[in-house]
């Protein structure tokens, strides 16, 4: 009987940690699934900023020759400034999508942590912004004449995009309820972004070139990582302070 | 009290700077770069000063953080604007130092970049101050992003290392220096006198940002009645 009670004592315990642990992963997702829902309903930010990338790429043709074998060598560059301007759009949204009918007090007030509430935004971003790459990737691709192995390219573009989208996620909270926000997003992500800029676009002019980024530039993908890693843990961290105080 | 203390500093500094330059006037032109080369006796120093200034903004910002102390922000922002200018100070010694060396004003080298890109972080930390008006909120949003920007130096730094160099190695304080020991010392002095000076205009500043908080306080008061 005694060895019964105690059974059922460190079951119910392991069932209360299992529903604390998903309960956070559950509300990542919850908030996740917000945010994608609101953005798929009106699809303002992914709209303006996929046409966005298309006129830039446009706009790159008249600026270089691509066809010149030299100038292959900036197409990562290139191909990571579109996705940085365009990633700033849908990013700018991130937070700025609440502020109509007082939206962000009620999240804030919700009984989620900022962690919880940051990683869910930042994932419903990171997922918009791969969308708009994905898309924008094979019209470069076509547009330019320039092909990518594809499977070491999501790797580049998941390690890249993610540094994209945790500062802008960070940045978004922190602009969120300031007069020329739309400026001062990029004005203040792009130097912060720079390390992870460089990586991604060395890496994608790698492959690009028909080099691996398994080789001599896993550096790189160090470089990325690790920017990826302390960002997201120091944003873990601080999100609570920005948003509450 | 603290203004005497502060005055005193000012002209200590000041008499330090003018020994200096006399010295450094005095100096015979180095061998291979002539008279340039003393641009060195500013340029260093101006960067360790800058240095300094970070490092103190980091620290402040983070008691800020722990401490919601307004005191702590004042010091952070009054040492970001201060380091921002040596660090100006820095580039500019550097690009006309490059322009008579290099022959060129700027290349994109390691130190350079990642001394602009720092130049450019802080002065989004200055800009974003600017912006929001409430001010607890700007402070704990400023301690924030001084944070975010102070972690991003060493991997900015790494990764453009990564990249490319064509900055002179230090050639003092270490084993394979080629600086001559009196020369060293100078240049030390001289680094004392820039942060000595760096230190008043700090105070100043922060005398400024105390006066700006008492006004807001008695605006804030008159608005109540």
């Amino acid at each position: 009987m005694a060895v019964a009670n105690d059974l059922s004592a460190v079951a119910r315990k392991g069932v209360a940690t299992e529903r604390r642990r998903s309960s956070f992963v559950r509300l990542v997702f919850v908030i996740m699934a917000k945010d994608l829902r609101a953005e798929l309903r009106t699809k303002e930010a992914v709209n303006a900023s996929l046409a966005f990338a298309v006129v830039i790429l446009v706009l790159f043709n008249f600026a270089f020759d691509l066809d010149d074998p030299s100038t292959r060598m900036i197409v990562g560059g290139l191909l990571w400034l579109v996705f940085a301007f365009a990633g700033t759009l849908v990013l700018n949204r991130s937070f700025a999508r609440e502020l109509p009918n007082d939206c962000l007090d009620a999240l804030v007030a919700a009984p989620v942590s900022g962690a919880t509430l940051f990683l869910g935004k930042a994932l419903a971003s990171y997922l918009l912004v791969l969308a708009v790459e994905l898309v924008s990737l094979p019209v470069f691709g076509i547009l330019y004449n320039v092909w990518f192995p594809f499977a070491q390219m999501v790797v580049v573009l998941a390690l890249g995009t993610w540094g994209l989208t945790v500062i802008g996620t960070v940045f978004s909270a922190l602009t969120v309820n300031i007069r020329l926000r739309e400026v001062m997003l990029p004005m203040l992500t792009y130097p912060m972004l720079v390390p992870a800029l460089m990586g991604a676009m060395v890496l994608t002019a790698q492959l690009a070139a028909g080099t691996s980024i398994w080789g001599e530039s896993i550096t790189w993908l160090k470089v990325l990582v690790g920017f990826d890693v302390l960002y997201t843990a120091a944003a873990i961290a601080l999100v609570e302070t920005i948003l509450v105080g | 009290m603290r203004d005497k203390i502060l005055y005193g500093m000012g002209v200590v500094a000041i008499l330090l700077l003018a020994r200096d330059i006399y010295m450094i006037a005095n100096f015979p032109p180095e061998a291979a770069q002539g008279a340039i080369f003393k641009i060195i006796f500013f340029h260093v120093p101006a960067a360790w000063t800058a240095m300094v200034a970070a490092g103190s903004a980091l620290v402040c910002s983070i008691l800020f953080l722990v401490k919601k102390d307004f005191k702590y922000d004042a010091i952070a922002v009054a040492s970001t604007e201060v380091g921002l200018a040596f660090l100006a100070v820095n580039l500019v010694t550097g690009s006309i130092w490059g322009h008579v060396i290099w022959g060129i004003w700027w290349t994109w080298d390691v130190r350079l970049t990642s001394a602009l890109v720092c130049w450019l972080l802080y002065a989004g930390y200055l800009m974003l101050r600017h912006a929001i008006e409430e001010p607890t909120q700007r402070a704990t949003f400023a301690a924030v992003f001084s944070i975010f920007a102070f972690l991003d130096v060493p991997i900015v730094y790494f990764s453009i290392r990564l990249f490319r160099t064509q900055h002179p190695g230090p050639v003092f304080l270490s084993s394979n220096g080629s600086f001559p020991p009196d020369w060293g010392m100078v240049l030390l002095w001289n680094w004392v006198a820039l942060l000595m000076l760096g230190i008043v205009i700090t105070l100043v500043r922060l005398g400024h940002e105390e006066t700006q908080r008492e006004i807001d306080y008695v605006r804030r008061m008159a608005h109540a009645l």
